[in-house]
């Protein structure tokens, strides 16, 4: 019924929809969008790095242009790809999979991707009116981001910034969800490993993002207001931009692979036919790695000179993270150990993960050791360590994730032949790229050089990584044609077309607006799989049919974001000329504005009936 | 009938009974976080060397936010464990940085 109106709609009303959206699913599907398209963007820069590295003194692109791309590249893969489609998952699926009917803030959750979007749209603008794009590395280390001219580092500091603001608020809002709302029955120690990695997850970025944000404001001030936190003839302190930033930077690694984790420790089991094995020492090792990977940060700063005691402590320290990691690598492979299992693309990607992810793990704890890193740092040693754990981990967990919830979150099933064939394209070429490059780095190959010598023992090896890295590429456009084949053609499937185990298989596959017509009576780890071994097969109700509370759709977030959007662009700008002050202000009364509007005005909500409830089929 | 009325009664004057025991609380902390406060500024006033006189004031500001936090925004209250793991952590990570930052950048 509501989905036939929804198709009557004409592109006018969809696209006002979006724009006013707070539910989860239809957020999580404009990240994932959102994220997707950045993923493209960042994707086309490594390829342009990679044929400008494909034979000795290249010269495809220029030194300053070739700059921009690897600092482009890797800021756009963190913060605008790899995250939000991570966010986008854990809004589609965390709140269905705990039994809630939305999120704990609907309107900050739109107000956060709406913030994240803009931010990265804001940062590829540079390209066309930054006189450049930022070119001082995804780090931006002071002073060469000082120096940088033309206005690329404003547009990475602003872009940043915004899109920093959004994810605070992402993460704050799925700690708050998790704590308050799950259903009858769900305590923690019966929550899925997805929701659980989500929730540390989230805890990772509410204590690791206020210090980029920090790091951010005194690289502002430098650039813009003429401070000096990080000038040294001045008296200010260029070390302390690398500290922050890392205190940021090194949590926001563990942001990305802990959802990823997550979504292993789903799939596996899911296409094994067993529980998890070590669901609790699961949710220990989460935790571990979290605290350890606050304490680990400085391993990125060896070369500093921090003295031989700093040093230490921090190898150590991050060494030690092997040890909760190497604890879910057995835990997953114990699952497997025995089970039926079913190989699809799914598990293909699940399966080709665990040993791509160890060998990152092991160059990990080789970089760690802090004497060995002053040999590797800065190589392409460095580039393979950690496009394994970033590739062979996050990326691998966004294409098992999508193949494993695409029917859930849209009602189709993937095309299997193609999910095939994309993953070996991907994980062939993923391999013939990046662990060449382990070699190259040792043979002396520095990261960040826009061209290499000829007979240095590097030719061979370039050329291979490159030939990689464009089937890489193929890959992920099979994917793409995948999506749109399955868009139009894709065969349509139950609510649970993988026999699986948790909550979100228990609901209508796309579900409805209100997830839950009744919540559900939990009653164990992997309720679904309970109801299907006693021979109920589905969620006991913990309430009678009752009217559903929802909250209306507001164009405010996307109001406020316009201004914080104007105003950064302001600021980017007022540096040539006073007059962009005017945007400043502007842009800030706009937001302000939006906000006090919408502090003042009630919003009620509305009721979904009763009666409209129980018309609508099971 | 009766019976139920009478029960009624009781957990209503355990609840008053309860009520006057948290009033009591809050005034005492008031009273205490006012005195705290008095302290300090006359800790500033009665000419106190500066060694003596920062790390006295910064105890009795530890103790007045643990105060706040416990007592006027109910943290000792049960169903505050997450908050409270939040905030610990949180107070965690922030030392841990200050200190290496003390340590290894300026010292
Ligand atoms: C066993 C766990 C790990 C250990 C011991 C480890 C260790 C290290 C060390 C020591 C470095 C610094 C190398 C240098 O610059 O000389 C490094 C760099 C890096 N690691 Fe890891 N790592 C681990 C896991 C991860 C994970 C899970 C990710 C991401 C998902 C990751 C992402 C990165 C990135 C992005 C860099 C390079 C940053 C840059 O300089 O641009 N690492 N790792
Ligand atoms: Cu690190």
């Amino acid at each position: 019924m509501s989905i036939a109106t929804t198709q009557k709609k004409g592109f006018g009303a969809v696209l006002w929809d979006y724009l006013t959206t707070v539910d989860h699913k239809k957020i999580g599907n404009m990240y994932i969008a959102a994220g997707a398209f950045f993923f493209l963007i960042g994707g086309l820069e490594a390829l342009i790095i990679r044929i400008q590295l494909i034979k000795p003194e290249n010269d495809f692109i220029s030194a300053g242009l070739y700059n921009e791309m690897i600092t482009m590249h890797g800021t756009t893969m963190i913060f605008f790809a790899a995250t939000p489609i991570l966010i986008g998952f854990m809004n589609a699926i965390m709140p269905l999979q705990i039994g809630a009917r939305d999120v704990a803030f609907p309107f900050l959750n739109s107000l956060g991707f709406w913030l994240f979007f803009f931010g990265g749209v804001l940062l590829n603008l540079s390209w066309i009116f930054g006189g450049g794009a930022p070119d001082a590395g995804w780090t931006s280390y002071a002073p060469l981001s000082l120096q940088s001219p033309g206005h690329g580092v404003d547009f990475y500091v602003m872009g940043l910034q915004l899109s920093g603001a959004g994810t605070l608020m992402g993460g704050i809002n799925f700690i708050v969800t998790i704590v308050t709302m799950r259903a009858p029955g769900m305590t923690y120690m019966r929550m899925p490993l997805f929701t659980w990695t989500t929730f540390v997850t989230s805890i990772l970025i509410l204590f690791a993002f206020p210090a980029l944000t920090v790091g951010l404001f005194l690289l502002m001030f430098d650039r813009m207001f003429g401070s000096a936190f990080f000038d040294v003839a001045l008296g200010g302190n260029a070390i302390i931009w690398q500290h922050l930033f890392w205190i940021f930077g090194h949590p926001e690694v563990y942001i990305l692979i802990l959802p990823a984790f997550g979504i292993f420790s789903e799939i596996i089991p899911a296409f094994s036919k067993k529980r998890l094995f070590g669901y609790t020492s699961m949710v220990f090792a989460t935790f571990l790695i979290a605290f350890l990977g606050f304490m680990v940060w400085a391993h990125h700063m060896f070369t500093v000179g921090l003295g031989p005691v700093a040093n230490a402590i921090f190898a150590v320290a991050t060494m030690a993270i092997a040890v909760p990691t190497g604890i879910k690598i057995f835990n997953w492979l114990a699952t497997m150990w025995g089970g039926s299992i079913t190989i699809n693309s799914a598990m293909l990607w699940a399966l080709a993960f665990i040993p791509s992810f160890t060998i990152g793990g092991m160059t990990g704890v080789m970089l760690g050791a802090a004497s060995a890193d002053y040999q590797y740092h800065d190589t392409y040693f460095v580039v393979a360590h950690f496009h394994y754990v970033i590739v062979g981990g996050v990326v691998f967990g966004i294409f098992a994730a999508t193949h494993y919830w695409y029917p859930k979150m849209f009602g189709r099933i993937l095309h299997e032949g193609l999910g095939k064939l994309s993953f070996w394209l991907f994980f062939i070429g993923f391999h013939l790229t990046f662990f060449i490059q382990h070699f190259l780095g040792l043979m002396g190959m520095p990261r960040r050089y826009w061209v290499f010598l000829e007979n240095q023992g590097l030719d061979t090896g370039n050329l291979i990584s490159t030939i990689g890295a464009f089937l890489m590429g193929l890959g992920t456009i099979v994917v793409l044609i995948n999506v749109v084949y399955t868009a139009v053609k894709g065969k349509k499937v139950s609510g649970d077309p993988w026999d699986a185990r948790t909550l979100e298989w228990a609901i209508p596959s796309p579900p409805p607006e209100y997830n839950f017509k009744q919540l559900p009576l939990v009653r164990g780890l992997d309720p679904l799989w309970i109801e299907k071994t006693e021979g109920k097969g589905k969620m006991t109700p913990a309430e009678p049919v009752v009217d559903i509370h929802m909250p209306n759709g507001s164009i405010y977030p996307f109001i406020m974001t316009i201004g914080f959007f104007i105003a950064s662009i302001g600021f980017i700008f007022q540096v040539d000329n006073n007059v962009w002050l005017l945007a400043v202000y502007f842009g800030m009364a706009l937001a302000l504005g939006t906000m006090v509007v919408r502090s003042l005005k009630d919003d009620h909500g509305y009721h979904i009936h009763k009666e409209d409830l129980e018309r609508e089929a099971d | 009938m009766n019976n139920e009325n009478m029960n009624i009664d009781k957990i209503n004057s355990f609840q008053k009974q309860q009520n006057k025991e948290e009033m009591k609380k809050q005034i005492i902390t008031f009273v205490l976080m006012i005195a705290f406060t008095v302290v300090a500024f006359a800790v500033v006033a009665s000419g106190l060397e500066a060694i003596y006189a920062v790390p006295l004031i910064l105890i009795l500001a530890v103790v007045q936010v643990g105060f706040q936090f416990y007592y006027f925004m109910h943290m000792k209250d049960e169903g505050h464990e997450v908050p409270a793991a939040l905030i610990y952590g949180g107070i965690w990570v922030a030392i841990l940085v200050a200190l290496t930052m003390a340590t290894i950048i300026w010292w």
